[in-house]
């Protein structure tokens, strides 16, 4: 009889979330996946499942193109980023007093307070041609005309980095401020230097906090839209833009269905990929 | 010329839209308002502007409640949405009156009472407007997607030729409106074909225009990106510009400028009209009739949200100079004659043109 309550209360508390994820996950998921098998022929809407759009998006170059221009891109941000926030996640967790740390966490997290497209227009105006970079490189000589690096693949990456930067430093730094200081030391009194501490000691250690945070990056970078779409000039498309063209200049909505399902499928590869690091209780 | 624009495609001043809602500038609710000295319009950001509609508010001791919409397919949903009655003054795009009319949303305009005689002849469009002899709409403004350009960074008599944007003495500071209706018109224009012409034998020239342009551009951008090309001086062309690219931007730099070439431009229009199922359609009426007033038109053309020719001549009389300089008001004449309204296609060419548009972004 106890038990049974228990199992109905269990249901109970578990039944929201349930109904939660139903509801804005399983159900859009579901309808996603219904129109992604449907066609839409000049303005109606043909729902006679078919394989037709996942065919188009096989023989139209610019889809693969546009996929491949993802993967591009998503790689070199993640690379970039995981680089750039290891020795700023150190530097905060090992360098920093603890008094001033949060301050210093503060600081690091101050542009996700900015509109993600105030932020990317602000970075087209510094790497525009006659923008604060272009300009400092012509006053100290470095280069005798102005530059533009905006309305590229080069100020899309800078975009996404700058902003991932922050996200993986918090993930990292969470993993290196938990790293017992005596792990350090008893690998210190083994005889390793400095490096074969960092690499067989405090690396794979830490390993979780960078694969979270690159996870993170690889999901967010590979879908978003807003910075390639305001640093890249369209000189270029990623897959999320191509998506975007479906919706505004076809209303095509089993098209953009289908590329949002490839666009997850490959988001689940790459969570396949890096689940080993990505269990909760190793978070 | 009614095979209407099948897609959600965006014209140079419906982008505008969007760039208003970029930047924030007006955040009106969606729920129009009800008392009876109100009137609810829906509309064009350049309608918002307070400069317009507080005239005609303090003359009728009325409110004027403004909602501004995205594409012509936004505008028919919120109208969906609506209760009969709720909506009393629609402004919508000009190749989409037919479109509206069809769907019973217009009322019947009194022709007689609105200055249709001087509107210019080649955007009267009757032949949109009017379905059996009825007036149902009236073109209230218009402009070009042409050639917009700083006059201190490229030669303005090399503006007037398309075909030097194909060249290499500007290449890689070009700047290309991102809405393939209007550019690939352009592109049949500098090809010596009328937009008209646009199909799907002529598409691979287009096509291999397009990439030569491609190769010229320094970015592809919709209205805020590309205009912001222009005004950072990313780049010194925007091609698909005019008037309403940068009229407004000629306040904080009078170097920016616009022309329509010796090959021709792209008309765009926009059109008003009253609701059928208003309850206020007088009051409507007036709001109409205030808006092609010579008044009521200089104030619409010179808007803060962006700017473009009154579709009524006899603004002309009431505007500054320097607006109508700004404007080219004399050089109109010549301008329409050679100008060519947007071409619609049908569904499958649309696609096909779709497809190369998205080609040449991916190139």
């Amino acid at each position: 009889m106890i038990a049974n309550s228990r199992i109905r209360q269990a249901y109970g508390f578990a039944a929201p979330a349930v109904l939660w994820t139903a509801a804005f996950f399983l159900v859009p998921l579901a309808i996603m996946a219904l129109y992604s098998i449907w066609q839409r022929v000049g303005m109606s809407l043909k729902t006679v499942p078919t394989l037709a759009n996942y065919i188009a998006f096989v023989e139209k170059s610019f889809f693969l193109k546009g996929l491949l221009n993802s993967l591009e891109v998503t790689f070199t941000v993640t690379i970039l980023s995981i680089l750039l926030a290891y020795p700023l996640a150190w530097i905060l967790a090992e360098k920093v007093p603890a008094r001033w740390q949060r301050i210093a966490l503060l600081a690091a997290v101050l542009p996700f307070w900015t509109s993600y497209v105030v932020r990317s227009y602000s970075w087209l105006l510094v790497l525009s041609d006659g923008g604060v970079i272009s300009n400092f490189l012509m006053q100290t000589g470095l280069t005798q005309e102005s530059i533009s690096l905006a309305n590229s693949r080069t100020a899309t990456v800078i975009g996404f980095v700058h902003f991932f930067v922050m996200l993986l430093t918090l993930t990292i730094y969470a993993n290196l401020v938990q790293l017992p200081k005596s792990y350090i030391k008893a690998a210190q009194d083994l005889g390793a230097g400095p490096i074969r501490t960092f690499i067989h000691v405090v690396l794979p250690l830490t390993l979780p906090g960078i694969m979270v945070g690159a996870f993170l990056t690889f999901v967010l970078c590979i879908g978003d839209y807003i910075t390639p779409q305001i640093l890249g000039g369209n000189k270029e498309l990623l897959l999320p833009q191509t998506l975007m063209l479906q919706i505004q200049r076809r209303a095509d909505f089993p098209m953009a269905s289908a590329i949002a399902m490839i666009l997850m499928a490959v988001v689940t590869l790459a969570y396949a990929a890096c689940s080993r690091w990505l269990k909760l209780e190793r978070a | 010329m009614s095979k209407k624009v099948s897609t959600g495609a965006i014209s140079a001043p419906r982008s505008i839209l969007s760039a208003a809602v970029l930047v924030g500038t007006i955040g009106l609710g969606s729920a129009p308002g009800l008392a009876a000295d109100e009137l609810n319009a829906l509309v064009w950001c350049d309608h918002t502007d307070p400069a317009l509609i507080q005239p005609f508010e303090e003359k009728y001791g009325v409110k004027v409640n403004l909602k501004e919409y995205e594409g012509t397919g936004t505008a028919l949903s919120i109208v969906e949405q609506s209760q009969p009655g709720d909506w009393d003054v629609f402004v919508v795009d000009g190749v989409d009156v037919p479109r509206v009319v069809a769907a019973g949303i217009l009322a019947e305009l009194p022709a007689g009472e609105l200055p249709i005689d001087d509107v210019f002849d080649q955007v009267q469009m009757k032949d949109v407007t009017m379905v059996d002899g009825k007036m149902y709409a009236i073109m209230e403004k218009f402009g070009y997607n042409v050639v917009g350009y700083d006059k201190s960074k490229v030669d303005p008599a090399d503006m007037r030729d398309l075909s030097t944007l194909w060249g290499d003495k500007y290449k890689g500071k070009i700047a290309v409106y991102d809405y393939y209706i209007p550019l690939m018109d352009l592109t049949a224009l500098y090809l010596g074909m009328k937009p008209s012409d646009i199909s799907t034998e002529t598409l691979p020239q287009i096509k291999e225009a397009l990439f030569q342009l491609k190769d010229n551009a320094a970015m592809v951008g919709e209205v805020v990106s590309s205009t912001t090309a222009l005004a950072t001086g990313e780049a010194s062309v925007l091609l698909g510009g005019g008037e309403w690219a940068v009229g407004v931007m000629q306040d904080d730099n009078p170097n920016l400028e616009w022309v329509l070439p010796d090959q021709g431009g792209i008309l765009w229009s926009q059109a008003i009209g009253v609701f059928e199922g208003s309850e206020k359609k007088d009051l409507a009426l007036k709001f109409v009739q205030y808006i092609m007033s010579p008044e009521g038109q200089a104030r619409l053309a010179t808007s803060s949200c962006f700017w473009g020719m009154p579709a009524n001549s006899k603004a002309g009389d009431v505007m500054t100079d320097d607006q109508k300089t700004r404007l080219l008001w004399d050089e109109q004449e010549a301008f329409l004659a050679k100008s060519h309204r947007y071409y619609i296609p049908d569904a499958e060419l649309d696609g096909q043109m779709l497809d190369v548009w998205t080609e040449f972004l991916q190139r």
